[in-house]
């Protein structure tokens, strides 16, 4: 027995274990079948339903006392005609849809069998609607009719299974609970094999289907308010209006409740109903009505009215109307338990209410709604638009039927597009899964295929790239009516401005800003802002290292877009072609701006970064964007050849730092290996003799064009966890951004090459190649190696003679900083390391420890073997020492 | 004794015939007895309910039926039907 609280006989209880068997077998075997073998009963099916059609119509009024015999024959070919309409071309076996685009594919898995409960006011319309279905979809149904309407339903399902059957549908598809009691109902929607409830019907029994623990597709009553707007075409609002509330007697629970009439159409409105058969009641005929249709205990209307002729239900109560009645129109002033015929009636009952506004109009409808109506149906009449789509906006009902009739336009198919139905899903304000008219595609499990695909990847350099010796000359190519010269008073000092100015056509106006050697400050950004206005610049030249390119990019932005927000645009992003922020592409000005390098490291000349920071507000803003990118880079080597010998270490192994991670980027790509390769060849062959003999002119040339070439690489691909760890480091104990990244640079490599704790999700990496990236790099460099990780090796070894060389500190110790200072400090520094977004490009995904471990390792130096290291440093967990190595496959 | 067994079953009602001539072979096998079900490409209600009613009359004989070389599909069917559990199965 599935559930203990049901007492039912061991007789009972078997007929319904067989039932579920034989359902679950047809099920079962039903899986098999094709999607011809499936629509080719269902046509015979739909066929034998039309039929029917009028005979079941005629069992179902005769049984239920409800309704009228031809409006349910009507029902009963909709739920055949117009949904075998909708389903015959659609796919329900195997591949339902295909989207080639996005690689995905969708195929269908039936649901097994179902257990389905079927109203008293539409019963064998349900029945043939439900049958449809699951044969379209392969699975097998159990139903539980209303106990007065089983006689007509089993005959509907009768008439359903034998057709199934009789054209190939498995045995036991189709079966209805005889003799059944609400004990039979609560042992089947506990029943291990039934997976899916499917409740039309009451509210006792949606909520009954929703209590039972299993998927459940519950669709229960409703409570439609009206829009009758002054713009609406009455004549006709008033004929649908009384179509639908007198189909089948107002049973179908989409049919209109309350209407809400302007005051200025009000009378004519009922003027009009009355001219076509409807009586207006007095107010002492709407008492009569409300004290008696309605049960004044619960609110709710009271079931020997539903589906009764308004002539009939007129008589009952003691109220004169005459012969050809059709519908009893009660004028009412409120919503709620006061106003009883403001509830759900289905029956040709209607409530009007006179509206002086449309804020009113709208606010009795939401009244209405709310009333026992929330995400059903509701019903606006009105030629203006903006009335309509308040309406939609402020009713929650899963239909919204617009200048056309509640019941027969929920139903879908007829009066507009909407997909046929004889279940209308309600939300979750009706307590349901779905606000959906429910049909073939929620009696299936939908799978998604959904293959790997690779993002789509770019390569985005600067339009024009001038190197070389005096390449500054090619200034005289750009056209220019104002140039503003950003730079910073040292190089301004030594003359690099004037060798620009000389550069520059002489027609064209020149003027310079000088702004400080330092991080750019928004201030210094908002005066070189003002002088871009005031002179109408159409072409800036940065000259400078990263600070004053970064400074330029930062202007050019905002003097191309002065409502530019840039805190807004600095916001952080996963992935930049979904990033939340999109930079501004309409320009108020346009100026081309040419960077022109003074320093061999960090490539702005070609990226699309800035950083600035506001030092009143204290923040700093990293900004990324191809759209910062400069239009025009110069790396013109004349002005790196007195870079002092600091600089030209501390820019040079940025530069190698750029190289070597966007080579083992989760974003590289042949386009960036090919650059970050000759930046890595150019920086381990030139950056020594450009130290040993700065004036050495090839030497210069080469690293400067290192650079730029590393920015491409890194532009493109991205950094990785070296320069998170060096940006950390470097703000906290002020040491410059390249010293910092070599205090990192050995001991990354070690750790990118070794087996990852965890991977960093990349669907453009189809193995981790890291090891095999620095092997690579390291045969690029002729280093000699046998294996991998020999080669691997050889690469730290080189790069640790190179620092050496270099006369870079060996070690965080080495700077004089005291352990216990580092020590401090390493909680903060690995939280902002941590934050620091360029570790996502890293080909491993860092783990706070191995933050932690890798500063640890920094701090004692290179050259220092992992077990020393570990002896000297208690808090460093051992078994992080033992990085397993990559070996090649 | 042991008796080993292969059988050669067809679809539709040849599967429901043999399984049901199976099923007298039950009533004086032991050990383990091997279907072959690599000609079963399709079941049908009868066919799943031979299917089951052997796995029924196997138990109370304490015969332990191998099926062997059953096509997806039908071995999806056998799952949906709750037999799987009942049977063995091997490639």
């Amino acid at each position: 027995m599935s559930d203990s609280s049901v007492t039912l006989s061991e007789e009972r209880i078997a007929y319904l274990e067989d039932l579920v068997e034989k359902a679950r077998t047809a099920a079962a075997v039903f899986s098999q079948f094709t999607q011809e073998e499936v629509d080719a009963i269902v046509k015979p099916m739909v066929l034998a339903g039309l039929e029917q059609a009028q005979c079941l119509a005629r069992l179902a009024v005769e049984e239920t006392k409800i309704g009228v015999m031809e409006d349910k024959a009507i029902k009963n070919m909709v739920a055949t005609e117009f949904v075998y309409n909708y389903v015959r071309d659609k796919r329900t076996v195997g591949i339902i849809r295909e989207d080639p685009e996005h690689q995905l594919v969708e195929v269908a898995e039936p649901i097994g069998v179902i257990f389905s409960l079927l109203p008293i006011t539409n019963p064998t319309s349900t029945v043939l609607f439900k049958c449809i279905m699951a044969i379209k979809t392969r699975n097998a149904v159990i139903f539980s009719p209303h106990p007065s309407a089983a006689k007509c339903c089993f005959e509907a399902v009768r008439i359903m299974n034998e057709t199934a059957v009789k054209y190939g549908a498995p045995e036991g598809v189709f079966t209805c609970l005889q003799g059944h009691t609400l004990e039979d109902n609560k042992y089947l929607m506990r029943n291990k094999d039934i997976r899916l409830v499917d409740a039309t019907g009451g509210p006792g029994a949606v909520k009954a289907a929703y209590s039972s623990g299993k998927p459940a597709l519950g669709v229960g009553p409703g409570n439609t308010p009206v829009y009758l707007e002054k713009s609406a075409d009455i004549d006709m609002a008033v004929v649908d209006i009384i179509t639908s509330k007198t189909f089948d007697n107002g049973t179908i629970c989409a049919s209109e409740q309350t209407v809400v009439i302007d005051d200025e159409i009000y009378q004519k409105t009922l003027d009009k109903f009355a001219a076509l058969g409807a009586h207006i009641c007095n107010e002492q005929e709407t008492d009569i009505l409300a004290r008696t249709v309605i049960d004044p205990t619960t609110g709710y209307m009271q079931p020997m009215a539903v589906g009764q002729k308004a002539t009939n239900i007129a008589k009952f109560v003691g109220i004169h109307v005459k012969p050809k009645t059709k519908l009893l129109i009660t004028p009412i002033t409120g919503v709620g338990r006061d106003h009883p015929l403001s509830a759900e009636k289905l029956f040709p009952v209607l409530s009007v209410y006179r509206a002086k506004s449309v804020d009113e109009a709208l606010k009795v409808c939401i009244d209405v709604n709310h009333n026992g109506g929330l995400g059903h149906t509701a019903v606006v009449f009105s030629n203006n638009e903006s009335v309509i789509q308040k309406f939609a906006d402020v009713i929650n009902a899963g239909r919204i039927i617009v200048n056309s009739p509640g019941s027969i336009g929920a139903l879908g198919g007829v009066y507009n597009d909407m997909v046929p139905t004889f279940s209308f899903g309600c939300g979750t304000g009706g307590g349901n899964s779905t606000t959906d008219n429910v049909n073939v595609f929620h009696y299936l499990n939908i799978k998604r295929v959904a293959r790997r695909t690779q993002a789509h990847m770019w390569f985005r350099v600067p339009n024009q790239i001038y190197f070389n010796m005096n390449a500054t000359e090619n200034l005289r190519n750009f056209p220019s009516r104002s140039t503003l010269i950003i730079t910073n008073a040292p190089l301004e000092a030594i003359g690099h401005v004037d060798i620009v100015k000389r550069c520059i056509p002489p027609e064209t106006p020149v003027r310079v800003t000088i702004i400080p050697d330092a991080e750019p400050d928004i201030k210094i950004i908002r005066q070189g802002v003002e002088a871009l206005n005031f002179y109408r610049a159409d072409q800036i030249i940065a000259l400078g290292g990263g600070s004053v390119i970064d400074a330029a990019k930062i202007m050019k932005l905002m003097y191309e877009f002065p409502e530019a927000n840039l805190e807004e645009l600095a916001a952080p992003f996963l992935d930049i072609r979904k990033r939340v922020v999109q930079y501004p592409t309409e320009k108020t000005n346009h100026a081309r701006l040419v960077a022109i390098s003074t320093t061999s490291g960090t490539g702005s000349e070609v990226t699309p970064f800035a950083v600035m920071t506001d030092k009143e507000r204290g923040f700093k803003v990293t900004l990324a964007d191809h759209s910062l990118a400069p239009d025009v880079a110069i790396v013109d080597p004349q002005f790196v050849m007195s870079m002092p010998r600091g600089l030209t270490v501390d820019t040079g192994v940025d530069c190698l730092t750029h190289a070597l991670e966007a080579g083992v980027s989760i974003f590289a790509s042949p386009y960036t290996d090919s650059n970050a390769m000759m930046a890595i060849l150019l920086a381990l062959k030139y950056l020594p003799i450009a130290y040993e003999n700065p004036r050495d002119e090839e030497a210069r040339s080469m690293m400067h064009n290192a650079a730029c070439i590393a920015a491409i690489a890194f532009s493109n691909a991205s950094v990785g966890v070296n320069h998170a760890l060096a940006h950390a480091f470097g703000a906290r104990f002020n040491v410059p951004h390249g010293r910092a990244n070599a205090l990192m640079l050995p001991h990354v490599i070690a750790y990118n090459a070794s087996v990852p704790t965890k991977f960093m999700p990349s669907p453009n990496q189809r193995a981790y190649t890291a090891h095999k990236k620095y092997a690579m790099m390291a045969d690029l460099l002729g280093l000699g190696g046998h294996t991998v990780e020999e080669k691997v090796q050889n690469l730290i070894t080189a790069i640790e003679r190179l620092l050496d060389h270099l006369q870079v500190p060996k070690s965080i110790a080495e700077l004089g900083v005291s352990k216990e200072d580092f020590e401090k400090a390493l909680p903060d520094l690995a939280k902002i390391a941590f934050d620091d977004p360029s570790w996502r490009s890293n080909p491993r995904m860092p783990l706070l420890s191995e933050i932690v471990e890798l500063f640890w390792a920094a701090y004692y130096g290179r050259g220092v073997k992992p077990a020393e290291a570990a002896t000297s440093n208690s808090e460093t967990k051992p078994e992080a020492k033992k990085e397993k190595k990559m070996v090649a496959v | 004794m042991t008796a080993t067994m292969t059988w050669q079953i067809v679809h539709g009602t040849q599967l429901t015939k043999d399984l049901g001539s199976l099923r007298e072979q039950l009533a004086s096998a032991e050990g383990e007895m091997f279907l072959d079900f690599s000609a079963v490409h399709r079941l049908d209600p009868a066919g799943l309910r031979a299917i089951e009613d052997l796995a029924k009359t196997a138990e109370e004989k304490s015969v332990k039926v191998v099926i062997c070389r059953v096509n997806v599909a039908v071995y999806k069917v056998l799952k949906l039907a709750r037999l799987t559990s009942r049977y063995s199965f091997v490639n």
